[in-house]
Order: structure tokens, then sequence, then C-alpha cells
């Protein structure tokens, strides 16, 4: 109980606990795009609200229709948002008359599947690693065999796109996983298949971002073609290109994705709050890796808790008869 | 410097186990196994009312977050006695450390249920599936540890009661370590159950989010351990009729109070140096949760200030409570109220929902019970009368 | 259904077989068609019966304007063995430059008699658009211009009915660069007319409209753009047999592909079903068979009903969707979801922490009282009251 052991316990404790707090010492690198990533181009702009790809998405992961209480819509599929048993949604926003789309006193149309993020906080936060990204192609999926249910990826997903079914006796978790079934079939996403007006294609990460970039440059009104099933089909159809607003969802938040959309109306209208560009995944792992990098912290913290235990349970046993250390050792003591 | 404060050994209370105390705990306890019943048979959903927006509810938060702080008494005795070289603190160890460890199992069964595929739950701690960036990782594998480290720890007691004073002997000689462990595994993981929150990134409002939570929680856990002991103590002391360890009790409010002025540095350095206090002031449901929890700070350190009140065992008790609640307000705010989880979401724990929790509060008291009746965990009072049950 | 019957035992099927050449069965099936058309109640079908029989044919006046005569065609030339000729029964035609056999002035007198005869009663059918720049020189027909042709014979009409898009809103005439300065002539008369465009119109609707104004002496329900709302109330989209397969988001990619030939929707290939006004799908069209109409034939719909869709949109140009507008069952980008708090928990919640609080206060007062054990513990262990 020497003042050195008090200091040196100090020492370990603090320096344990400052390991904690001092920002950015050993940051985790920053995760990038994968070189052949894929991923969806969703031009709200261009989305006719049909649902196609919501029907041909059940049809192809084979998910049950959901029904809801709204009046008109209590016998076919209508979800009111995702679930365990919607992986995709065609939500519209309102803001006034039925015949001006994409302006804010108009509606506008609006897409939620996974955005497969560069740096998903579902990857990272789970902790039976069910959920994992494809180093290749950047796909971000789930396996149900090795889910445990905590739901942890549910909370952090800041889009809030891993769901889960609540009701089921034994429940799982359900969340896009851009048809990698169909990939060994040699197809593609079906949502991009069905897609009637290429509001949604699939395509190389890079050559959607080439496609955006030509959109975003092209004056409003002008007539120009519209890829339709995925980059470079060459099936397309001609449209008037839509007043974008100035700003690509997914390009930057939380570190980029996969998945990026276009509108015409501000995207927090559509249920797409701002963002920052550093991944939580980023942020939560560097804390951790600071904390526990190595184990040496902890077992230096051990190290140091044994000793000290020792130590008193000596003092203690001055007062009893043996050197006990449990609570119950000194129950002779004077 | 212990050895001159005497302390009681510690002896079984005995008395009745059957009394209307323990039969209503004991039918609270049946009604949540029933719902536990309920949700393994239908799903989760039938008798909870979490959702995607809130897929957390109180059987998370309230079950072990809240109760796993609330379960810190262990650990923060542990601490004084063991590391810190208090000897005079020692009577209170073994209750604190029996109540931790019920509230530890607890919470840990409680959750186990909330998993919603529990039969997977070894995934954790199998290196195939085991993914040791996640901060639940983390969290499943140290509570587990340190919940059989503290049976471990709890085992002398036993020992003591079935007279096996030789493989106690050779038993104590590995004690230090599983000490240790048993000051590591809660630091570790009470820091964590507020790192779990800093993946859910911008979705935690600014006031709460920051990566001092770690620290944050270490110190809140602390001071509800020390406040749980002083609130155990006190109903102990009038619940079983017995004596109050005044003194012990003074010098754990002090112990309490530092923690406090911690606390408070660390929670406002943060927001200052962030320049997060501007939701602060915005009026509303966040910043009035945010006052009142600090409010609640400032209750137990006005209450704790002088020696003499800390020398009252109603202030002690008052500051133990109002501390107690500040954690649990705390930890409401950190996991609902700082929570932005998306326009159009709510959640409200079901009946059911907390029917189990309050179960589970009843099982680990009336297992409390039994056990300080049945086994020597209390000091005995001297000369050792035929103590009987008080209620 | 007494009435229903007492109508129908009153009428003289005898005289209806020899001046239509239908038999009972067959003018009972066409009055009930065209009930069901419109969307009568029923007994209507007995009303419309009766009305027909009685012979009471109004008089009309037939106008042409700019236009293909592909209306008065459509009329004509339908495969259903009686429509011309019921429809030519049921209205006294007294004037059609077509059909007249009369020519030159002979004909125009007979228009002014018509005119003067049924003043205020006749039926003013126009056909085809109406130049209006250069002062209408255009168009002229007896060496009137088609504008004063109009108004003059607008103005003692019992009702105008604008037959195909050209009467209707200008159609072909008035597509862009719009050389003749053609108009519709609801725009010319600047009053409310009945529209019934298409190009050309389904004969369907124009004998719908005429036998209701003949059975209950008023014309059909209109909408905002002056078209019966029996025939012009929903998208082709709405009652299209191919929308199944555009909900499933099967779409046929190009004439003669597998999705073509399975009868997929034509969405893609540029049907403006989704935008088009008509009820198409529910009467069909041209009499052929019993798919006969543009879209059950494998051909997208133009949107010839609609202005600025047909002879404005190309054709192959993707349809905007009006029936999801405004969205009634599609989910907000925030729905509220969850549940909230009910009275079961929240009273138990309640319960719960006014027990806690009471358990606090009584536990503070009773360790007030034990002081003074409390502190004789320290010196001395204090005696067990329960002892």
């Amino acid at each position: 109980m020497g003042m050195d052991r008090r200091n040196f316990l100090k020492a370990a404790s603090g320096g344990t606990l400052a390991a904690s707090c001092v920002p950015s010492v050993q940051a985790r690198e920053t995760r990038t795009m994968p070189e052949g990533a894929v991923g969806l181009l969703y031009d709200g702009t261009l989305c006719i609200g049909c649902r196609a790809c919501m029907a041909a998405c059940k049809a192809e992961n084979d998910l049950p229709p959901e029904f809801n209480e709204i009046e008109g819509s209590a016998y076919w599929d209508a979800p009111l948002d995702l679930s365990g048993r919607t992986i995709n949604i065609i939500k519209a926003y309102v803001g006034g008359d039925s015949d001006r789309k994409d302006t804010l006193d108009g509606y506008a149309f609006t897409k939620l599947s996974c955005f497969h993020c560069v740096d998903a906080s579902c990857v990272s936060c789970c902790p039976v690693a069910a959920m994992t990204k494809d180093p290749v192609t950047g796909i971000v999926s789930h396996s149900k065999e090795a889910c445990i249910g905590c739901r942890y990826c549910v909370a952090a997903c800041p889009f809030g796109v891993p769901r889960f079914t609540y009701d089921e006796t034994f429940p799982h978790i359900a969340k896009c996983q851009l048809c990698r079934h169909r990939m060994a079939q040699g197809k593609f996403a079906a949502c991009a298949e069905v897609c009637p007006t290429g509001a949604t294609i699939y395509g190389p990460v890079k050559e959607l971002k080439k496609e955006i970039a030509r959109r975003r440059a092209l004056a409003p009104g002008t007539e120009t073609e519209f890829p339709r099933g995925h980059i470079g089909s060459g099936d397309t159809h001609i449209a008037p290109i839509a007043n974008y607003v100035d700003h690509v969802w997914g390009e930057k938040e939380i570190g980029g994705t996969q998945v990026l959309h276009l509108s015409a109306v501000p995207f927090d209208r559509l249920d797409k709050k701002p963002l920052p560009d550093v991944a939580p995944a980023n942020v939560s792992e560097s804390l951790q890796g600071r904390i526990y990098h190595g184990m040496i912290a902890p077992l230096a913290f051990l190290g140091a808790l044994v000793f000290a235990a020792k130590r008193s349970a000596k003092a203690l046993g001055e007062q009893g008869e043996a050197g006990g250390t449990d609570a119950g050792d000194d129950r002779k003591g004077e | 410097m212990a050895g001159s404060d005497a302390h009681p050994a510690p002896a079984p209370m005995g008395g009745r186990l059957i009394t209307p105390w323990t039969v209503f705990l004991g039918l609270l306890a049946l009604i949540a196994v029933f719902f536990i019943g309920k949700r393994l048979i239908f799903g989760i959903g039938a008798v909870s009312n979490i959702n995607d927006g809130y897929p957390w509810g109180i059987w998370m938060v309230f079950d072990l977050v809240i109760g796993a702080a609330l379960s810190c008494g262990g650990l923060a005795m542990a601490l004084m006695v063991y590391i810190f070289n208090k000897g005079q603190y020692h009577s209170l160890v073994r209750p604190a450390l029996l109540a931790s460890a019920f509230g530890y199992t607890l919470a840990a069964t409680s959750l186990f249920f909330d998993l919603g595929r529990y039969w997977n739950f070894w995934h954790v701690f199998w290196p195939r599936y085991a993914q040791a960036n996640s901060v639940i990782f983390e969290l499943a594998v140290c509570m587990t540890a340190y919940i059989l480290v503290m049976w471990i720890e709890f085992t002398p007691t036993v020992m003591d009661k079935l007279g096996m004073q030789g493989l106690r002997r050779k038993f104590e000689k590995w004690l230090y370590v599983f000490i240790g462990l048993g000051v590591l595994l809660p630091v570790m993981h009470q820091s964590s159950l507020g790192s779990m929150l800093v993946i859910f990134g911008p979705q935690i409002n600014p006031l709460w989010q920051t990566p001092l939570l770690p620290l944050l929680f270490l110190i809140s856990c602390l001071a509800m351990g020390y406040s749980m002991v002083i609130f155990e103590a006190s109903v102990t002391s009038v619940g079983f009729r017995r004596p109050l360890e005044r003194k012990i009790l003074g010098s754990i409010g002090l112990v309490l109070k530092w923690f406090l002025i911690a606390w408070l540095i660390a929670r406002f350095a943060d927001l200052v140096w962030r320049g997060a206090l501007d939701p602060a002031f915005v009026p509303g449901a966040r910043s009035l949760m945010f006052w009142i929890e600090n409010i609640l700070v400032a209750i137990p350190l006005f209450l704790l200030w002088t020696p003499a009140w800390r020398g009252s065992p109603q202030k002690l008790f008052l500051a133990a409570v109002a501390m107690a609640l500040q954690g649990i307000i705390y930890r409401i705010n950190c996991y609902y109220t700082a929570y932005d989880t998306g326009d159009g979401w709510n959640y409200f724990p079901s009946l059911p929902e907390v029917m189990v929790s309050l179960g589970f509060i009843a099982m680990e008291i009336l297992a409390f019970v039994i056990v300080v009746r049945l086994l020597p965990v209390l000091p005995a009072p001297e000369p050792s009368p035929n103590s009987a049950p008080a209620s | 259904m007494l009435a229903h019957s007492e109508e129908e035992c009153s009428l003289d099927f005898d005289a209806i077989e020899g001046r239509l050449g239908l038999s009972r069965r067959d003018f009972l099936k066409f009055c009930t068609g065209l009930a069901s058309t419109m969307g009568l109640p029923a007994g209507a079908d007995a009303a419309i019966a009766k009305a027909v029989e009685s012979a009471r044919r109004p008089s009309v006046i037939w106008l042409h304007f700019q236009e293909c005569t592909g209306c008065t065609e459509s009329l004509l030339r339908a495969n259903h063995p009686t429509l011309e000729r019921l429809i030519l029964d049921i209205i006294s035609l007294d004037y059609h430059e077509t059909l007249f056999a009369a020519a030159g002035h002979q004909a125009e007198a007979a228009r002014r008699q018509a005119m003067a005869d049924n003043k205020g009663k006749y039926l003013l059918v126009v056909e085809g658009a109406i130049p209006t720049k250069d002062k209408g020189i255009y168009c002229r027909i007896g060496g009137q211009t088609a504008v004063d042709l109009l108004k003059e014979c607008a103005t003692d009409a019992a009702a105008v009915v604008a037959i195909g898009s050209c009467a209707s809103w200008g159609g072909v005439p008035s597509t862009k660069p719009n050389p003749t300065g053609s108009e519709g002539a609801g725009e010319v008369l600047g009053a409310k007319v009945v529209n019934l465009p298409g190009c050309p119109p389904n004969p369907y609707n124009l004998i719908s409209t005429v036998v209701h104004y003949l059975t209950f002496n008023k014309l059909p329900e209109l909408d905002a753009k002056g078209r019966p709302k029996f025939a012009y109330g929903r998208l082709i989209h709405e009652n299209c047999e191919r929308r199944a397969h555009f909900d499933a988001g099967r779409f046929a990619g190009e004439f003669g592909d597998e999705g073509h030939r399975q009868g997929w929707c034509l969405y893609k290939l540029g049907c403006k079903g989704p935008e088009t006004h008509a009820n198409c799908p529910a009467v069909l069209f041209g009499d052929v068979s019993n798919a006969s109409w543009p879209v059950g034939t494998g051909h997208p719909c133009i949107g010839c009903t609609e202005k600025g869709i047909v002879f404005t949109k190309p054709i192959h140009a993707l349809a905007e969707l009006k029936t999801v507008t405004p969205p009634i069952f599609f989910a907000r980008p925030a729905e509220e979801r969850g549940t909230g708090v009910t009275f079961a928990a929240a009273a138990a919640l309640a319960a719960i922490a006014g027990a806690a609080a009471g358990g606090t206060a009584m536990l503070a007062r009773n360790l007030g009282k034990s002081v003074p054990e409390a502190k004789a513990d320290v010196a001395a262990p204090d005696e067990q009251r329960g002892g």
C-alpha cells in the first residue's frame, strides 16, 4: 500500500482511460470502395411509382406480401416501410397536387433499400460476423445461419435498412443483398432488371458515377437517352433531364455508398436526413482499437490489479490469521 | 490501518423463507416466466413493443444497460477494498458481490431471451463467428467472464457453509487473479455499454454522442455502484432490522462525492470542448431530460457535501437514490432520448414487457433474500442472536 | 323490378322487330348494354328501351370541318350488325355531308329547314377542328367559314356534341405549328360542349350519349374537360387486361420478343394507357372480336383521346403514371410506426414508480428511527428487536 504502488495503479488505470479519449492517435484507416464495386443508381425523377421493382424483389427473394390497413390496400402487397418481409420499397413524398411531379408542391418518389456502404455500420457492429462485405463486389450480405438476432445492426444502421421479423417464433434479419444469388446465374439485381423507365439501373459504381456526372452536366429539359436495366445494356429510352438538386445521395454519406440516388426534391423531404461524411463504424472501431489494441493495455491493467489485490490481501491477512483474500476470510478478525 | 476497525464476521441470517413478501415476489417472477414462455412460442413481437425503429426495448436498456450498472456494487467495493486497500469496508464486500452476481446473472438471462435467435448465442464465443470489432462481442464475452468470476469469488462463502476449509485454502491461492479479473472485466464492459452507442453516430444527439462515452459510463457506473452499496446497506438494515454501518457508509459517501465531481467535470468539459452544449438550451424533451439528468447529479453532490451530512443516514440514502436515478436517467437519455431513429417511429414498453423486467428484479431480490438467510453473507450482529425476519 | 317488367310488357316488340330488324332478345340486350356502358342503375335499361321504342327521334345536324371523316367511318364501319342501323334509327339525321344524298344549296336549305323546325331541340354534332387563323378562311362550306357555320348552328341547338379529338380539342390539325389556328368546338364557341375525343372515337360513346339524352332529356354527367364521365372517367391503365403484368414488372421489351408474345405489359413500348382517359378496355373498339382494341392486339395505346399526348409525345416515349397521383396507397417517406404508450403499460410503470417513491420515503423515515440503534452499534451491537 505504498505510494509507489498507488501511483502505479493510477498511472495504469489513467493511461487506459486516457488512451480511450485522445482523439485520432491511431485511428483505423478509412475504408475505400472496392475496385469492382457494383451498385444501383436510383433516379427518382425517372420513377413512375409502378412498383415493379418491389414485386420483382419479392418474387426473386421469396418474400411474402405485406398488407396494411390503409383503405383499398388490404388485399395486395402494400407495405408501409421496409420490414422483415420487404427489403425494397418505393415511397412517395406528397407536398401538394398530383399534376406536379418532382416539385415540393407536387409529389416525388424515393426508394429505400440497402445502400451497401463502403464502411458499413452493420458489418462493424455485428458480433458474430453475420453481416459481411464482399471484398470484390462490395455487396453487404447477411447470413441468417450465423445471426444471433441481437438487432445491433437494426439500431446502428443510419439508413434504417436491416429489419427484423419480430412476430416470428424463429425470427431473422432481412435486407437487400443486391440479388447476389442471381449473379451466379449471370443475372443482375431484379429491381433494376424490371424497371421500365431506367429509374433503377445496375452497374459498376464507377460507371454509375460517370452516368450521374453526365446527367448532372445536362441542362434541365434536355432530351437525352437513359439506359434501362444495367449500364451498357443497349436498352434506352429518351426523356427530358429533370431539375436535379445539387446533391448525390450516397456519394459522401457516411464514407460513401454503392447505391446512389438522384432527386429533384431535396433529400431531407424524402426522409433522407443529412449524414456526416465520416463513417460511424470508423469512429467506433478506432475508439475500440485504441483501448484494446493488442490487448496490451487491459493485460497491463490486469497485472497491476492482481499485484494490488495480493498486497491488500496480505494487509487484510495481518488482522486475520491467514493470507485469506475473500470477503469471508477474516471472520475471526479481532 | 484496516486492523483497527472492528467488524463482525459474516453469518447466515436464518429466519423464515416464506413470508408475504417473498410470496409476492415469487408471483411477480411467475408472471415474468409466463410472458417469457409466450415470447418463446409466439416471438418477441407477441409480448414486446419493440420495432425496427426501436429494436432495443427495456429488456436491453433497462435489464442489461441499467441493470448491469446498478449491479456495480461488487466492482465498486472490490476496487476499494482490494485495490485501494481500504480494509475497513470489508464487511460490505460479500453482500455487494452477491447483489452484483445476481444482478449480472439476471441481466444476462434477460438478454438471452431478448436475443431473436437465442439458439445461436454461442456463436459469440465461437472463433469462426466471433467478430472482435463489435462492441457487443466485447460486451458479451466480458460479461459472461465476469459472471463466472463473480460466482468463483463467491464460492468461499459456499465453502464456509459446507465447512470445506481445506479446499478453500487451496482455492484462495488463485483468488488474486479472479479479484484482478473481477475489476478489469467490469471496467471493460461498463465502458463498452457506452462505446456501444458510438457506432450510432449521428443518430445520437450531440449532447450525448461523444468519444468520451466509455469514460462517462465508467465513472457513472462506479458512482452507481457506491450508491447501490449505500442503498443496499440501508435497505438491508431496515428490512432485516439490522444495525447500519453508518461510519463506513459515510466514508463511501465521500468517495461518491468525488466521483460525482469527476463526472460533472468530464461531462461538461467534453460538451464545452466539442461545442455541443447548444442543444441543451433549445426547449424540448431532449434539453429537459438533459437538465433533469444534471440536477440529479447536483442533488447528491449537495447532500454529500459536508461530513456532518454524510453522517446522516437519510441524507446518505437519498443521495444514493438520487445518484442511482441519475445513472438510470443518463442511460435512458443515451439510449432513448438522444436516439433519433427517424421520423414516425414510436415506442413505449408494453405491459408484458414491463412485467418481465419487473419479474427479473423480483427474482433478484428473492434470490438475494434466500441466499443471505442461508449463507454467511451479511456480517453477524454480536452477540449473535437468533435473528428473526422483519417482514 | 315491377316497373321494369311493366315497361317491358308495354313495349311493342313486333314494331321494333319490324323497324330495326332486331329480335326482342337482341333489342333488350342492346339496351342493357347501353345502360351498363353508362353505368346507369338497374331499371334504366327498361327506360332506355321505352325511349328507343317510342321512336321520338331527335333531329341531329352533323357538321364536318377539318377532319378525315374517320369519326363517321368508325361509326359506319362498326362490324356489329345493327349498330349503325340503330344509330341511324334512333336519331333523325337531318344534315350530314358524308351521308347526305342531297348536295349544294339543296343540302344547306335542308339544314336551315331542320334547324327552323326543331329550334332549340336539335342536337348539333361537330366533327373536325375549326380553323380560326386569318378569319377562318381555311375551311368554308356553302360559302360560310367553319367558325360562322358552327356559331350559326350552335345558337339554337339543344346541345352540342364534339365528336373526335379534332372537334374536342383540335386534334391533328392543331398540331404544332398549327398553320390554320385550329381549335376545338368548345374553344370556338366559348361554351361547354360534350366532348367525345378519340381518334377515332368509340361509336358506343356517341350512341350512349344520344340515348342518355333521349331517355332522360339531359346530357350525361361531364368531367372538367366536357367528357362524359361514364366513358372518360377512368384511365385505360385501370381496366387494362395487361395491368397485372405491369404490377408484376413483366414488360415487353420490343415488338415480337418473348414478353410481347406472352401478352405482357406494353408500357416499355410507349403505351400511354397510364395517362389516357378512355373506356376502351371496357367496351373494346371496332367490334372485331373479344380482344379488339389496340392494346388487346399488342399495340401500345397512343393516347388518342388526350390533348398533349397523341400527336405530341412520340409513340415510343414512356407515359407518366396518372393512376398513382396523388399516391393514395404509397407509403410516405416516414410513416407512423410502432406502438406508443398504452394505458395498461403507463399505469404499470406509474405504479412501479409510485411504489419505488413510496418505498424510498418509507425507508428514509425508518432509517431515521434506526439512527440511535446504529449509533449504539458503533460502540456495541444493538439488540435485535425481533430476537
